[in-house]
């Protein structure tokens, strides 16, 4: 029996700069806890707006968002953060780690800010994060002097830190070169298949798709398949 | 330590120029600030000083030029009346019942001292000089309570004239002028015409040229003798009141309360005081000017950053933290700028203000100052700093608060 972790009741998002334009259409979605779902489609379809808003980081949207069976929609920004925070991992096309910190302090700045852990089991939490992403040897490194395989798998690493329901990808290896993007790819396979997590990424890649769990297609702002 | 404290600080360090540009136009600012204000209240505290050694708080004396109405108005209140050639009446400036005055404030808690004075016009004979001034007839141990002239006694004591029945203490530079010393005797002569031989048992200086050159005190018995006058004839009430600052409105209920004019220190000085709220108008514009100036030093540096970091801003509300966290990382980079670089700038401003007094500064025969007077009261290093960090505050909170609303979507989708 698989529960349902994440849904959606009839989704509709209008951009409206430089004119009116319906980008999301009456979605409805299911998505169940440990499963990896990949959400494709060609760039215009709504996959990253839908991934967006799947997130609480853009709630001005009609229709309903629930996650872990707690309703978001209207829930005041702070309170959205925090959820993101404790809830949501997060993980960019382009790497997106703070360039000034090490690999390290990356990692552990999220959980500093959710504040339930001392800062020494931070630390250790951090450096089993890393471990399990095989970059353990580049944790004192500042994170700009990193390569960008190592930056996506810090990216993990922090998306991981606070254990959280979801990791959200937006385009996770876009920016990899084949290797490195067999590494990451495996990194969420593994992921999902020994930890149970529950992962939604948006990809054009189709090969990257077809070895999902389950793939949602969209087009024109509808889910196809 | 705190994230969002961790954060900030690496912020700072990681461009540690751009830090320290910031920060050094809040100390130039404050340092300005702290040696201008030091320099002025300086000033102003000395001519403060100036005018307590040559006026009480309070001086109560009978004000015979006060216009008085005709007997015309009097019996005739109503109608047009015109009186030609109005001449002042021949009155005495006497205070009645001066001694009984004295007696009824010195009861009073808020007064100090309430020491009787007779003034006179007098010609100092010495030899072949001869030179214009006063003589004020003073009960000696009141005067002493009042300006403390025990301290600014040159030569001989205060004792000295009350055992003395004709002495006389005279001003440091009327003795120059008169080369008299201790014990020698002087012809003093009265405007109405008479002489009277006088020994000086000390020469006292206040420092004030206009004082020191021209007054001697005496026994207000002798003075009353030498105008021919009764033992009741005092011309001048001096009152030391505990707050001098408050001397105002205690002269106005010592005037109600006694019918004779009262004149509070400020008021008989106005002219001197006038310099020093033009002189504290002046630090404060300036001072401001700077800060403000310093301000938007912070301001273009802090949104520069903002700029900068549009990317980690992005990351760090995608990770959780709220509008409010990220709006705190950057007020906190403008308050540690803010408050360094105050702290640095009253470092200046001390420094400055140290060198400010070794300049030497002649204050002629009219003053008695060799250095410009500097003003070290903590209290302005307090009104420094938290100036300092308002206005960084002020100046970062705006671009902090734009840092706190940006949208991370854009930034993410736009790359």
């Amino acid at each position: 029996m698989k529960s349902v972790l994440l849904k959606t009741q009839g989704i509709t998002k209008y951009f409206h700069d430089p004119y009116t334009f319906q980008v999301l259409k009456d979605i409805d979605m299911e998505v169940y806890k440990g499963e990896f779902l990949s959400l494709v489609g060609k760039s215009g379809s709504g996959k990253s707006t839908l991934l967006y808003l799947l997130s609480t980081m853009d709630m001005d949207f009609g229709g309903k968002l629930n996650i872990n069976s707690e309703e978001l929609t209207g829930k005041s920004p702070d309170y959205l953060a925090r959820f993101r925070n404790e809830h949501i991992g997060f993980v960019f096309q382009f790497h997106f780690l703070l360039p000034e910190f090490t690999a390290l302090e990356n990692v552990m700045i999220p959980a500093l800010k959710l504040g339930k852990f001392s800062e020494a089991k931070i630390k250790t939490k951090a450096m089993e994060k890393l471990d399990l992403l095989g970059i353990a040897d580049q944790a004192s490194k500042v994170s700009s002097k990193l390569s960008g395989g190592q930056q996506q798998r810090v990216a993990i690493a922090r998306a991981l830190i606070n254990d959280p329901l979801i990791i959200m990808g937006d385009e996770p290896t876009g920016n990899l070169d084949s290797i490195n993007s067999k590494i990451v790819f495996d990194t969420f396979k593994r992921l999902t298949r020994d930890l149970g997590q529950t992962i939604i990424a948006v990809t054009h890649d189709e090969d990257f798709a077809s070895r999902t769990d389950r793939t949602i297609e969209m087009k024109d702002g509808k889910i196809t398949s | 330590m705190n994230v969002i404290l961790t954060i900030a600080k690496t912020h700072l360090l990681s461009k540690p120029k751009q830090t320290l540009v910031a920060m050094l136009g809040v100390t130039f600012g404050i340092g300005m600030f702290i040696m201008m204000i030091s320099l002025m209240t300086g000033l102003n505290n000395f001519t403060e000083d100036l005018t307590k050694i040559s006026s009480a708080d309070i001086r109560l004396y009978k004000d015979v030029t006060e216009p008085r109405s005709t007997i015309l108005d009097r019996i005739h209140p109503i109608g047009l009346n015109h009186v030609h050639s109005v001449k002042p009446k021949n009155e005495s400036d006497k205070i009645r019942n001066a001694r009984q005055i004295a007696e009824i404030l010195r009861e009073d808690p808020e007064i100090i001292g309430v020491a009787p004075r007779l003034t006179s016009q007098v010609f100092y004979n010495f030899g072949p000089v001869k030179l214009n001034g006063s003589v004020a007839g003073v009960d000696i141990l009141e005067e002493d309570k009042l300006f403390n002239l025990s301290s600014k006694m040159k030569a001989g004591s205060l004792s000295a004239l009350i055992t003395t029945s004709n002495g006389l203490i005279i001003g440091s530079g009327l003795a120059k002028k008169l080369s008299a010393k201790l014990g020698d005797l002087l012809i003093l002569t009265t405007p109405q015409g008479v002489t009277y031989s006088m020994k000086v048992v000390g020469i006292f200086q206040l420092g004030l040229g206009e004082i020191d050159n021209v007054r001697s005190y005496s026994n207000i018995s002798t003075v009353q003798k030498l105008l021919g006058k009764d033992a009741g004839y005092i011309t001048d009430l001096n009152i030391k009141t505990t707050d001098y600052r408050s001397a105002k409105l205690k002269a106005e209920k010592i005037q109600a309360t006694f019918g004779e004019k009262a004149e509070d220190w400020e008021t008989a000085n106005s002219t001197l005081l006038a310099g020093a709220i033009i002189r504290d108008i002046m630090t404060y514009s300036v001072s401001i000017t700077l800060l403000i100036v310093a301000g938007f030093g912070i301001y273009n540096i802090l949104n520069m950053t903002i700029y900068n970091k549009m990317k980690d801003i992005a990351i760090l509300k995608a990770t959780g933290f709220a509008a409010k966290d990220v709006t705190a990382i950057f007020l906190t980079q403008s308050l540690i700028i803010g408050l360094l670089g105050s702290l640095m700038g009253l470092i200046m401003g001390f420094v400055f203000s140290l060198l400010l007094a070794q300049v030497p500064f002649d204050g002629g025969e009219l003053l008695a100052l060799d250095s410009l007077p500097i003003n070290f009261d903590p209290q302005y290093y307090v009104i420094g700093i938290v100036f300092g960090v308002l206005t960084t505050a002020l100046a970062g909170w705006i671009p902090s608060r734009k840092a706190g609303y940006i949208d991370p979507i854009e930034i993410i989708r736009g790359i």
